[in-house]
C-alpha cells in the first residue's frame, strides 16, 4: 500500500534529536510526488482542451451544427421491434434512443434470467459423479467459451434461423405457436373482463408469501422450529391467481397465431433478430455462469459438508442450507460483472440489426445526423450508467450475503 | 485373571489373528462393467439421466459428422459442386453437407484478405518470425530466452511493420522533436543524478541508449528498403486478426500494469486519473469504443491530421483491453503479503527496484490465468472491428458470402465452422497453455 513513501534516494525518517539529512528540492519525495502529478494534470488538461478545440474547429469545417437539438428531429426510419409506441412519420430521435435502451433492457433481462439458470445447471452439472453428465456439461463450457460471441450470433442468426422454412412451411407447435424464418409466432394473452380480480390476487398471494417468510424465520430464530414456508408461499402464489381465474369464469384466453395467406395473423411476433440474440448471449455467457458456479462450490470446504452430513441434514438441505449460501459469496461478485458482461454484449445486436440502443442509436440515427459526438457520448453514458446500477446493486447483495467476521 | 490365561493356553481364537492376503475386488466392482455401474448408472434417477445424455449425443454427434465428414465436398471448381440438380449442381436431390472446396478456393482470402499476391511473400516472414520466436519463448526448456525476448520485444515489431505496411515512412519531421526529448532527458537524468549524490554516469548512459534506439527505429521505419506500399484498406483474414490481437496484447500488458500501479499510488491526482480510466473502459461495451475511435476520434485531431482505419481501432482495442489488464495486475499486486513490500523497503531498494525485483514478478505470476483470460478474450473481440469495415478473419468469412460464384445453402454453415475450428483452436490452446504454465510455476503458495 504505502509504497510511494519510498523514492529513490529519499530520506529515512531519524530520531527527532538529529537534524534531518540535507536533500535536493527534487529529491524529496513530497515535491517529487507533487510535482509528478502536476504535470501529469497538465498534460491530461492540455490534451483535453486540444482535442475540444480540434473537434470545434472540425466540426465547423464539416458544417455540422453542435447540440441536441437533433434529438426532437423527426427521425424517420423504421424499428423492427418496440415496446413503447413507435411511428416512422412522427416519432423523433429521442424516441429512437427511448426505443433503443428499452430493447437493450429487454434483451439483457431475459438474458441475464435465461442464462443464470443455464449457467447454475451446467455448472453443477460439471460436478456430478454421473461421467457422461460431467462431460457433456465440460464440453459445453469449452466450446461456448472459446467461440467469439459475434461467431455465435451469426451461426444463430444466418447458421439457424435463416435457414428454418418459410412461413408457408412454418413449425407448428399449436397452442404454442409458430416458428419460421420469420420468427415466433407465440400465442398472445387476451384480457377479459374481471381479469383485474387476477392480478389483484397475485398481489396478494405475494403479500402472504412474504408474510409467511418473515414469520417463519422468526419462529425458527425463537424456537428452533422449521415451517415449509416455500410451499405455503408458493401455493400463495399460485394457488389465489388460480383461485380468482376460476372464480371469475376463465376471463384470460390466447390469441393462438394462425397460418394467413402470406404470414402468419394474430398472436406475437419474437423477431428472429431478438431469439438469435437472446440465445447467442444467454448461452455464451452461461458457459461463463458455470464456471463460477463450478468454482464456488469447489471452494466450499469439504469439512462443511461432513458436518451437516453429521448433523443428520439430507442431501438436498444440505445443498440449500450449507453448500448454497456459502458458495454465494464465492459466486456473487464474478458473476455481477457476468451480468455487466451480458449487457454490454448485446451490443453486438448491431451486426444483425436487432434495434437496440447501439444498433438503432449509434448506429443508423448516426448514419442520418452525423452528430458523431453527441450520439457517441449519450450511448457511451448511457452503458456506463447501466454498470454503475448494476454493480451498485449487487455491492449491495454481495454486502447483505458476505460473511460478517467479528 | 486366571481364566484369561487359560484361554490363551488353549490357543482357542474366535477373531482370525493373521491377516488374509488381499484379494480382487468383486467382478461387477471392476475393469470397464465397474466403472460404468459407478460412473453411469449407480442410481434409477442417474440411470435415466445417462440414457437422456446418450441420446441427446446420438441426436447431435452423427448428423454432425454427417453433413461434416461423409457428405461433405471436398474438391470442386465453383458452386455447381456443392449444390444439387435443383439448384443448378451435380449433387442428388437431397445432398446436404459441407463445402470444403469453397474453404479451400477462399483459403488464401482467409488468411492474406485482399493483400496484393505478389507481396504475400512479406506476410510470410512476418508468419515465420511470429512463430518462429513465439514457440520457443513458449517453451521453458528453450535455450536463449534473452535474445529471444528482444527479439520479440525489439525486432519483430519493426521488422513487422516495415514489411507488412512496405516502410519508407516520412518521418522528417520527427527528428527534431526526439533531439529535444533527448537533451530534456539527458537533462533530468543528470538532475537525479546529482541530486542523489550518485554517479551521473549509468542513468545518463541508460537515457543516452534509448534515446539512440530512437533514433535508429525511426531511421528505419523511414528507409526505402524498395517495398511496395501496402495500404491496410487491403489487409484482412487471419492477418488482421493476428494484427489486431497481437497490437492489443503488446500494448495492454505494460498499459495495464503503469494503470494498476496508479490506481494503488499514493498520489490522489494519479489514482483519480486512473480510476477514472479503468471505469470509464471497463463500463462501456467494445463497440462503442471501436465507434468512438472510428467517428470520434478523428474530430479530435487537428485538421490534416489523419489516421488510418486499422490504427484508429488499434488504439481503441489497446486502451479498451488496458483497462481490463489493469484490474488483472491489481488483483495480483493486492494478494502479495504486506511483508514483501516491507522486505523490499528493508533492503533499500528504491520504488522502481521494488516493483520491478521483487512486487511485479510475483504479483504477475499469482495471475497469469487472468492474464490469459484477458488475452483470449482480446483475441475473441477482434471479431468485433467487422462492425466498424475492417476485414479480420471473421469478417472475410462474412464477405465471402456475397460472392456468387460459391453461393449455395451450405456455404454459410461451411464457413462458420471453419471459423469455429481456426478459433478454437487458437482460444483452446491459449486456455491449455496457461494452465500448464500455473502449474509450473505454482511455488505451492495456495493449498
Amino acid at each position: 500500500m504505502a509504497v510511494t513513501d519510498i523514492a529513490p534516494g529519499g530520506p529515512s525518517p531519524h530520531g527527532q534529536e538529529e537534524a534531518p539529512p540535507k536533500v535536493a528540492l527534487l529529491n524529496n519525495p513530497k515535491v517529487r510526488s507533487w510535482l509528478f502529478q502536476i504535470v501529469l494534470g497538465v498534460v491530461v488538461a492540455y490534451l483535453v482542451y486540444a482535442g475540444w478545440v480540434n473537434m470545434n474547429a472540425n466540426l465547423q469545417a464539416a458544417g455540422v451544427a453542435s447540440g441536441f437539438g437533433f434529438l426532437d428531429e423527426n427521425a424517420g426510419f423504421s424499428v423492427a421491434q418496440s415496446l413503447i409506441e413507435y411511428d416512422q412519420g412522427t416519432s423523433s430521435y429521442g424516441r429512437v434512443y427511448v426505443v433503443g435502451v428499452l430493447n437493450t433492457l429487454v434483451v439483457a433481462f431475459i438474458g441475464i434470467i435465461l442464462a443464470t439458470v443455464i449457467g447454475f445447471i451446467v455448472g453443477i452439472a460439471r460436478l456430478s459423479n454421473n461421467w457422461i453428465v460431467s462431460r457433456l456439461a465440460t464440453a459445453y463450457v469449452e466450446f461456448l467459451r472459446n467461440l467469439p460471441l459475434l461467431l455465435q450470433i451469426f451461426i444463430w442468426y444466418f447458421g439457424v434461423l435463416r435457414l428454418l422454412p418459410g412461413p408457408r412451411e412454418s413449425f407448428d407447435f399449436g397452442p404454442l405457436g409458430l416458428l419460421n424464418n420469420r420468427g415466433y409466432f407465440a400465442p398472445k394473452p387476451v384480457w377479459g373482463d374481471g381479469s383485474i380480480v387476477i392480478l389483484v390476487a397475485l398481489i396478494a398471494g405475494l403479500a402472504i408469501a412474504f408474510g409467511v417468510s418473515r414469520w417463519a424465520h422468526k419462529r425458527q430464530m425463537a424456537t428452533g422450529e422449521r415451517f415449509p414456508a416455500f410451499w405455503v408461499g408458493f401455493g400463495a402464489i399460485v394457488g389465489l391467481p388460480l383461485l380468482a381465474f376460476v372464480a371469475m369464469g376463465a376471463p384470460l384466453t390466447f390469441d393462438v397465431p394462425e397460418m394467413g395467406g402470406f404470414r402468419p395473423s394474430g398472436g406475437m411476433t419474437v423477431i428472429p433478430e431478438f431469439i438469435a440474440l437472446l440465445v447467442a448471449l444467454s448461452t455464451y455467457t452461461a458457459a461463463f455462469i458455470a464456471e463460477i458456479v463450478r468454482a464456488g462450490i469447489l471452494g466450499i470446504s469439504r469439512g462443511q459438508s461432513e458436518a451437516a452430513h453429521a448433523l443428520g441434514l439430507r442431501q438436498g438441505q444440505n445443498l440449500r442450507l450449507v453448500i448454497i449460501p456459502q458458495a454465494l459469496r464465492i459466486i456473487i461478485p464474478p458473476l455481477t460483472s457476468q451480468y455487466l458482461n451480458l449487457t454490454k454484449n448485446s451490443s453486438l445486436a448491431v451486426a444483425i440489426a436487432y434495434p437496440e440502443l447501439t444498433s438503432v442509436f449509434a448506429g443508423t440515427a448516426l448514419n442520418q445526423t452525423g452528430q458523431a459526438v453527441e450520439i457517441i457520448s449519450i450511448t457511451m453514458l448511457t452503458y456506463l450508467t447501466f454498470s454503475l446500477l448494476t454493480s451498485a446493486f449487487m455491492n449491495w447483495y454481495n454486502a447483505r450475503v458476505a460473511l460478517v467476521e467479528r | 485373571m486366571s481364566d484369561a490365561t487359560a484361554k490363551t493356553d488353549l490357543q482357542i481364537s474366535y477373531v482370525r489373528d493373521q491377516m488374509l492376503p488381499e484379494q480382487a475386488a468383486p467382478a461387477v466392482n471392476r475393469g470397464p462393467i465397474g466403472w460404468m455401474r459407478e460412473k453411469l448408472f449407480p442410481s434409477i434417477p442417474q440411470t435415466i439421466l445417462t440414457l437422456v445424455c446418450i441420446y441427446v449425443l446420438y441426436l447431435i454427434i452423427p448428423p454432425i459428422i454427417q453433413f461434416f465428414l461423409i457428405d461433405a465436398v471436398w474438391f470442386g471448381e465453383d458452386r455447381a459442386a456443392c449444390t444439387t440438380e435443383a439448384q443448378g449442381g451435380v449433387q442428388p436431390p437431397d445432398w446436404f453437407g459441407a463445402c470444403w472446396a469453397y474453404v479451400g478456393d477462399y483459403a488464401n482470402q482467409f488468411i492474406y484478405g485482399r493483400y496484393p499476391d505478389e507481396s504475400q511473400w512479406r506476410v510470410n516472414i512476418v508468419w515465420l518470425m511470429f512463430f518462429g520466436g513465439l514457440v520457443p519463448l513458449l517453451m521453458p526448456s528453450a535455450p536463449f530466452k534473452r535474445e529471444n525476448i528482444v527479439f520479440m520485444v525489439l525486432v519483430f515489431p519493426i521488422a513487422t511493420l516495415i514489411l507488412l505496411t512496405g516502410g519508407n515512412f516520412d518521418v522528417r519531421g520527427l527528428y527534431l522533436p526526439l533531439a529535444l526529448v533527448t537533451g530534456l532527458a539527458l537533462l533530468v537524468a543528470y538532475g537525479f543524478a546529482r541530486g542523489s549524490q550518485s554517479d551521473p554516469m549509468p542513468a545518463l548512459k541508460a537515457t543516452a541508449i534509448v534515446c539512440a534506439s530512437f533514433f535508429v527505429v525511426i531511421t528505419l521505419i523511414g528507409f526505402d528498403f524498395g517495398l511496395e506500399r501496402v495500404q491496410t484498406s487491403v489487409w484482412g483474414g487471419l492477418l488482421v486478426t493476428m494484427v489486431i490481437a497481437v497490437t492489443g496484447i503488446a500494448a495492454s500488458l505494460p498499459i495495464g500494469i503503469a494503470l494498476a500501479l496508479g490506481r494503488r499510488s499514493d498520489m490522489p491526482i494519479v489514482r483519480f486519473f486512473c480510476v477514472v480510466f479503468i471505469e470509464f473502459w471497463r463500463g462501456v461495451p467494445l463497440i462503442t469504443v471501436l465507434f468512438m475511435s472510428s467517428v470520434m476520434l478523428p474530430l479530435f485531431l487537428p485538421e490534416g491530421v489523419t489516421f488510418d482505419k486499422l490504427l484508429r481501432a488499434l488504439i481503441g482495442v489497446a486502451l479498451f483491453s488496458s483497462a481490463y489488464m489493469a484490474e488483472v495486475v491489481r488483483g495480483g499486486l493486492q494478494a502479495l503479503p504486506k511483508g514483501q513490500y516491507e522486505g523490499a523497503m528493508a533492503l533499500g531498494l528504491n520504488w522502481g527496484q521494488m516493483m520491478r525485483m521483487i512486487i511485479l514478478p510475483q504479483a504477475l505470476k499469482l495471475v497469469i490465468p487472468g492474464i490469459v483470460n484477458t488475452f483470449i478474450g482480446l483475441f475473441k473481440d477482434t471479431t468485433l472491428v467487422l462492425i466498424i469495415g475492417l476485414f479480420d478473419f471473421l469478417g472475410q468469412i462474412q464477405s465471402s458470402y456475397s460472392d456468387p460464384s460459391w453461393a449455395s445453402p451450405v456455404q454459410s454453415l461451411t464457413g462458420y465452422f471453419f471459423a469455429c475450428i481456426v478459433y478454437f483452436l487458437f482460444c483452446f490452446g491459449m486456455s491449455r497453455y496457461s494452465m500448464y504454465m500455473e502449474e509450473r510455476l505454482d511455488t505451492s503458495q495456495r493449498n
